[in-house]
């Protein structure tokens, strides 16, 4: 029993990334009809900026600054510098192949996160950094059961992200502007809702939260890597079309599922086996939903 | 399409510079190559041989080249980035072999990339050591292929019987990765001998993830649970700060013990205080070394402003034995073919090597009769030797 529940916790955890990254695959696919593959790589270098800016805030500010403060200043530069990435990626990959077609626009992404890796390898140098710890890790033990306070906050952090996201698209006029726009792309821009704001906004909003699961991911995992992203990032398009292409409390909920399909998988069968079992779970969900967990019908007609 | 025309004549161009530069110089210099993994999963491996293949090519130099037959030849490096993949590391070796007529390979360094290349070096017939790969497929049947290293079916029995020995332990779990020569290889020796030495099922949990992964945690939860006295992961560097650091997070109380592939400078300074007293083995401690062993350990700590790993020490000891092979060649003819197949011939006649990771005499299979050490990890971080376990 104590095995299902510590799996459980183990899964919870796992799984707030792929949701988080996840959605925002199903964001910018709902705003432009396209899968940003550089996605893993936005994730990457958000991780990497959350490295540098708590690197730089812990030998400023540690003396006199309680963790959690520094912790949450981390998450907002963060997040505000990694915005720019994906406004980055918008305007140099996305903006220029906007009536070109879809394969090749789907290319730029890959190629994108290429000149990331290999960029920031460059810049960088081979060597693996370590993220430093802005929170103590603290082991809990509740008979049996082993939880840190990181697993706590990276679950309730994740959770915390996805509902502030989801009142910001159904509550506010920006919000709005992109449900219209996935709604019907051609007619929205001649009401005056220009797309060159909309994408990139779309884009910044993806890669923040990538970045905040970045440095979450690198309180958990704590080994930075330029290729970090792109095991994580196919993953989490896995979820993305699981929820149903564009939806983004679909994306969320395949996220989790996918993480604890990976996390159960290898408590009944050799974990060998566990890519190869959990994967051929999804296709067979797939079999049975083309359409994912939430995709609209009509999505059918769409271009990819 | 002109444009197009004059790119693909540009390149040629360039191309053609290139390789008629190598083509003048074929008689007159010696090429060694080196196979390294630059970037990808293990560029702290490829930093560490490309620096001991720096130091050895300045003592060349400062020498005057290498003596063969009573003529000094200039030495020129290849250094090839094999980015940790099998295929690429194939390429490399290819590519050095046919385009840059090198003498000697050095490299790959791990049994991933030295498996495959190794069957490169040797179709045709180019003599290749890798310093670090620990598995046997990587010379056996391969006349050209020779090693600088001890084997995994030594050193899976070496951590069963100390580990046994030390703690007196019954139960083992073992968590490595499957997509991975050397840690699959590694995995399975030690089961082996720890299921001699215990009876079948005293190995209780054996677990596998695959390459990249960074989440252990359902691995972990099953070998806690299984009630395994210690866990040996034959990981590397990066993989080991993740493993054990989850392990305690969900836990894990007992010791874990590793393997060479530990012996990274990396190791410790990824993983911090949660590896600090546990135990692999390897091929050489830093810590409390003397003689040519100090001096090198000295001399790469000044350039390089740290203690080299056992990569560095056994990359250092590849070239050397590789010198020593081409200074015994007789003398070169200029025919790259003889010349390989001459300096071969010297590698195998080697007997008694005195290297800085200990004596080497080759066997008929190309590997050395060389000695383990295990090391501890301090509770400063330090590599210090704890043992010495002899074949």
């Amino acid at each position: 029993m104590d095995i299902f529940l510590q799996n459980i916790i183990n899964a919870l955890q796992w799984g707030s990334f792929y949701a988080v990254v996840s959605i925002g695959y199903s964001m910018v696919y709902g705003v432009l009809m396209l899968f940003n593959f550089a996605h893993g790589d936005i994730f990457m270098v958000g991780t990497y900026i959350g490295f540098g800016i708590a690197t730089l805030l812990l030998a400023l500010f540690s003396a006199f600054m309680p963790g959690w403060m520094i912790f949450i200043l981390v998450i907002l530069i963060t997040m505000f510098l990694a915005s720019f990435v994906g406004v980055f990626v918008e305007v140099v990959g996305y903006r220029p192949l906007r009536g070109a077609p879809r394969a090749s626009a789907a290319i730029t992404g890959l190629m994108i996160g290429i000149i990331f890796e290999t960029g920031n390898l460059i810049i960088l140098g081979a060597k693996r950094f370590s993220f430093p710890p802005l929170i103590e890790s603290v082991t809990y033990n509740f008979g049996g059961i082993y939880v840190t306070n990181v697993k706590v906050l990276i679950i309730v952090a994740s959770l915390v992200m996805m509902a502030a996201l989801h009142l910001f698209i159904k509550k506010t006029k920006w919000g709005m502007a992109m449900r219209a726009m996935s709604y019907d792309f051609q007619a929205v821009p001649l009401m005056g809702v220009s797309i060159n704001i909309i994408a990139p906004m779309t884009f910044a909003i993806g890669a923040g939260l990538a970045s905040v699961a970045g440095i979450l991911y690198g309180q958990a995992y704590p080994v930075l890597d330029p290729y970090m992203g792109i095991s994580l990032g196919w993953k989490a398009f896995v979820a993305a079309i699981l929820g149903g292409r564009g939806s983004i409390m679909g994306a969320a909920l395949a996220g989790y599922l996918l993480g604890f399909i990976e996390m159960f998988v290898p408590m009944f069968f050799p974990s060998t086996f566990r890519d190869l079992i959990a994967y051929s779970i999804i296709l067979v969900i797939l079999t049975f939903r083309p359409r994912g967990f939430f995709g609209m019908a009509h999505s059918t007609q769409l271009r990819l | 399409m002109k444009k197009l025309v004059y790119l693909v004549m540009a390149a040629c161009v360039v191309t053609f510079c290139f390789s008629s530069n190598g083509w003048t110089q074929r008689k007159t210099t010696i090429k060694v190559g080196i196979n390294a993994p630059m970037t990808g999963d293990i560029p702290k491996v490829g930093e560490g041989t490309k620096y001991a293949a720096e130091m050895w090519l300045d003592d060349v130099n400062k020498a005057g080249g290498i003596e063969v037959g009573g003529k000094k030849y200039p030495v020129e490096l290849v250094l090839e980035d094999n980015e940790s993949k099998a295929e690429s590391a194939v390429k490399a070796n290819t590519k050095m072999i046919t385009q840059d007529d090198v003498m000697i390979i050095i490299g790959p360094q791990s049994s991933k990339q030295a498996i495959p290349a190794g069957d490169v070096a040797n179709n045709y017939e180019t003599p290749m050591i890798s310093p670090w790969s620990t598995n046997p497929a990587t010379t056996a049947d391969r006349p050209f292929v020779f090693r600088g290293c001890f084997l995994d079916p030594f050193q899976g029995p070496v951590l069963a019987n100390f580990i046994t020995e030390e703690f007196g332990f019954k139960k083992a779990a073992v968590l490595y990765d499957v997509a991975s020569d050397y840690p699959k290889g590694l995995a399975e020796f030690f089961k082996a001998a720890w299921e001699e030495k215990h009876g079948a099922g005293s190995v209780v949990a054996y677990e596998s993830f695959t390459t990249k992964d960074t989440d252990f945690s359902s691995q972990l939860t099953k070998i806690i649970k299984s009630g395994a006295d210690f866990l040996f992961t034959p990981q590397y560097y990066n993989e080991v700060a993740l493993i054990v650091n989850q392990a305690k997070d969900l836990g894990w109380k007992g010791p874990v013990v590793g393997s060479d592939s530990w012996g990274s400078a990396e190791t410790v300074e990824l993983c911090g205080e949660a590896c600090f007293g546990q135990f692999f083995s390897t091929h050489y401690a830093a810590a409390g070394a003397k003689g040519a062993t100090k001096e090198f350990i000295d001399r790469y700590n000044a350039s390089y402003g740290y203690v080299p790993d056992d990569v560095g020490a056994l990359t250092w000891d590849a070239l050397r034995l590789a010198q020593a092979a081409i200074e015994g060649a007789g003398e070169l003819t200029g025919d790259i073919k003889k010349d390989r197949t001459a300096v071969r011939d010297a590698l195998a006649r080697v007997e008694n090597f005195e290297g800085i990771t200990g004596k080497m005499t080759f066997t008929e299979e190309g590997d050395p009769n060389k000695c383990a050490v295990i090391v501890k990890i301090s509770d400063k971080g330090e590599y210090e030797f704890y043992k010495s376990i002899c074949p």
